[in-house]
């Protein structure tokens, strides 16, 4: 056999439930695997093996008893800016250095009912900004893959979640938790190779997790496979009352669904994301994957998403406003950093500590936010970008009477390398283009490798959904994934 | 329509961020940039177009008016980065 960190999820379940390995077997296994590999990746940023060797342990103890939870024994990542009781979560950023919480999120406590292992925290871009995971406290997460012209070029994995993507690439955990805003889950699992979803906006709770843009936030699994992404969603999901927004929707099995086919469905392809110059791989992979519906059975049909092309400015405007207020908690008071000197007062303290505490993405966007909301700005700015928010979102509902899934490229291109797209804040936000309008909706979306690159780099394609329509993502998604038949690792891991 | 140095400064001030003299023009360059690029919503219509404030159209939800937390000061000073007498401490505040 080979080693059991290249099972996938459902693979580890089937093996635990048939007594061929135990979690405790399991989590070593990884725990090996993030000792050899992580420091050339840097996914894994606090190492939490007591923890997760006593979880496994334990994990192990309740299956002889008979209690076997949806994710029992199974070795996973938590991205950095779930709060983990007594574990560092930082959101990435100096500002949160030495942050314990006092409690567990939501979804992690979720997991952890359903018997997950947490192996350790994943790195990502600081406070979820980025999408190349180079704006870290820690220091940027590199991709496991190489391009095959270029092996000594040192990629980046996406993000904001690249830890997570990095690590559930390089086989150092079945799941990793991810969350998206823009794109954070599904455009670093295009770059990695791997599957991820961002369910519809309100079924994963938001309790706990160190908020970004509060009306965009949503948590997900990262996986290797569409089944491994169904298992972990049922275990992370489901309302809870302690996030006003969580939806009240009953959850459906998920799992279930996978295999149903497309028969029938009508495949939506919106002509507004053919955009200008587009990279002819990219394309190339999008037309396969619909030929590959079609031939199962589907129909595909055009549709109109007008306001596309106003997604990303009006994100730009909506996710830095609200993370200019969300991250004014961060003042010196209560947690992580202080910076001050003798003689400061009040203002000298929270103007000090923010100077060093934030980096330099993250002051940018805090500043626009300010901006679009100070007075005399916010009718021009803020209102105006959430008046096209309200036509994105109606784009969707009349493109949604003609299809019952939307499929388009995931990224505009295969994994870029460090320093690239860096003069230019607006040349890094396009990487999202794909990705935004589904986040400004709320709808569901995942990404899942089609094949590789002529640089050997896997390239991602993008499913969304109708809202709480989950299952039909999943059950497209699966159709592509077999069809395509993707069974590629990063060489070397 | 650019921001000035001297607007940018004011917007730091706001957001209780201090940005040195030296910092100032690099933050304006981008900021403007950015802002160049996002007032291209100007010209999408949305006359009679109501602001999307959420995309849940859930009511928010009521919960009874009792107590069900609390006597957590151990918890919630945990991580301050200076606690005396049971509270959070800061700079003196009134002179």
């Amino acid at each position: 056999m080979t080693s059991p960190t290249h099972m996938t999820l459902a693979e580890a379940r089937d093996a635990l439930a048939a007594k061929k390995i135990s979690s405790v077997e399991l989590t070593q296994a990884h725990l090996t695997a993030i000792e050899k590999h992580n420091p050339a990746l840097n996914a894994y940023v606090h190492h939490t093996p007591e923890i997760a060797l006593a979880q496994a342990k334990a994990s192990d103890e309740r299956r002889a008893s008979g209690s076997i939870g949806l994710l029992e024994g199974i070795p996973v990542g938590i991205k950095d800016l779930f709060c983990t009781k007594g574990v560092n979560s930082q959101s990435a950023s100096k500002i949160l250095t030495g942050f314990k919480p006092e409690y567990e999120s939501t979804v992690t406590t979720n997991l952890f009912r359903e018997g997950a292992v947490m192996l350790g925290k994943t790195n990502m871009d600081e406070f979820a900004m980025g999408s190349a995971n180079i704006t870290s406290t820690y220091g940027n997460c590199i991709n496991p893959w190489k391009r095959a012209d270029a092996p000594e070029k040192q990629l980046v994995p996406g993000g904001s979640s690249g830890g997570s993507a990095a690590a559930v690439a390089a086989r150092l955990g079945f799941m990793a938790t991810g969350t998206d805003t823009g794109g954070s889950i599904r455009q670093p699992a295009a770059f990695t190779g791997i599957v991820g979803i961002k369910p519809t906006y309100g079924r994963c709770s938001r309790w706990g997790i160190i908020a970004f843009a509060s009306s965009l936030d949503q948590a997900g699994p990262m996986t290797r496979t569409v089944r491994d992404a169904a298992i972990s969603l049922q275990a992370m999901a489901g309302h809870d009352p302690k996030d006003s927004t969580s939806a009240v929707q009953k959850l459906p099995n998920f799992e279930a669904i996978i295999g149903a086919g497309v028969k029938g469905l009508k495949i939506g392809i919106p002509n507004e994301y053919r955009i200008d110059g587009m990279n002819p791989e990219i394309t190339a992979a999008w037309d396969k994957g619909a030929a590959i519906l079609k031939a199962a059975g589907a129909e595909i049909v055009n549709v109109s998403l007008p306001h596309t092309k106003y997604a990303l400015p009006t994100y730009y405007v909506l996710a830095p406003a609200e993370c200019s207020s969300n991250l004014a908690r961060y003042d010196g008071v209560r947690f992580g950093l202080r910076v001050m000197d003798d003689g400061d007062n009040l203002n000298d303290m929270y103007e000090k500590t923010r100077a060093a505490g934030f980096g330099a993405e993250v002051k940018r966007r805090i500043l626009i936010g300010t901006y679009v909301l100070s007075a005399g700005y916010y009718d021009a700015y803020y209102k105006q970008a959430q008046r096209v928010r309200a036509l994105i979102a109606r784009d969707f509902v009349e493109a949604f009477k003609q299809c019952d899934v939307i499929l388009t490229p995931t990224a505009p291109s295969d994994a870029f390398a460090i320093g690239d797209n860096q003069d230019d804040p607006v040349a890094m936000y396009l990487n999202d283009v794909f990705t935004i309008p589904a986040s400004l909706a709320g709808l569901p979306a995942m990404a899942l490798p089609i094949g590789l690159s002529k640089a050997g780099l896997p390239l991602g394609l993008h499913l969304i959904g109708r809202a709480f329509d989950e299952e039909t993502v999943f059950k497209t998604a699966e159709v592509i994934e077999r069809e395509a038949g993707f069974n590629f690792a990063p060489a070397g891991y | 329509m650019a921001l000035t140095d001297k607007e940018v400064q004011h917007i730091a001030k706001l957001a209780r961020i201090r940005v040195t003299a030296e910092e100032l023009p690099h933050y304006a360059k981008e900021i403007n940039g950015i802002l160049k690029w996002i007032e291209q919503l100007n010209e999408v219509d949305t006359k009679g177009v109501a602001p999307l404030l959420s995309v849940s159209d859930q009511v928010l939800p009521w919960r009874a008016d009792v107590v069900n937390d609390g006597n957590q000061q151990e918890a919630v000073l945990k991580n301050a980065p200076n606690q005396q007498y049971g509270c959070f401490a800061v700079p003196k505040v009134i002179e």
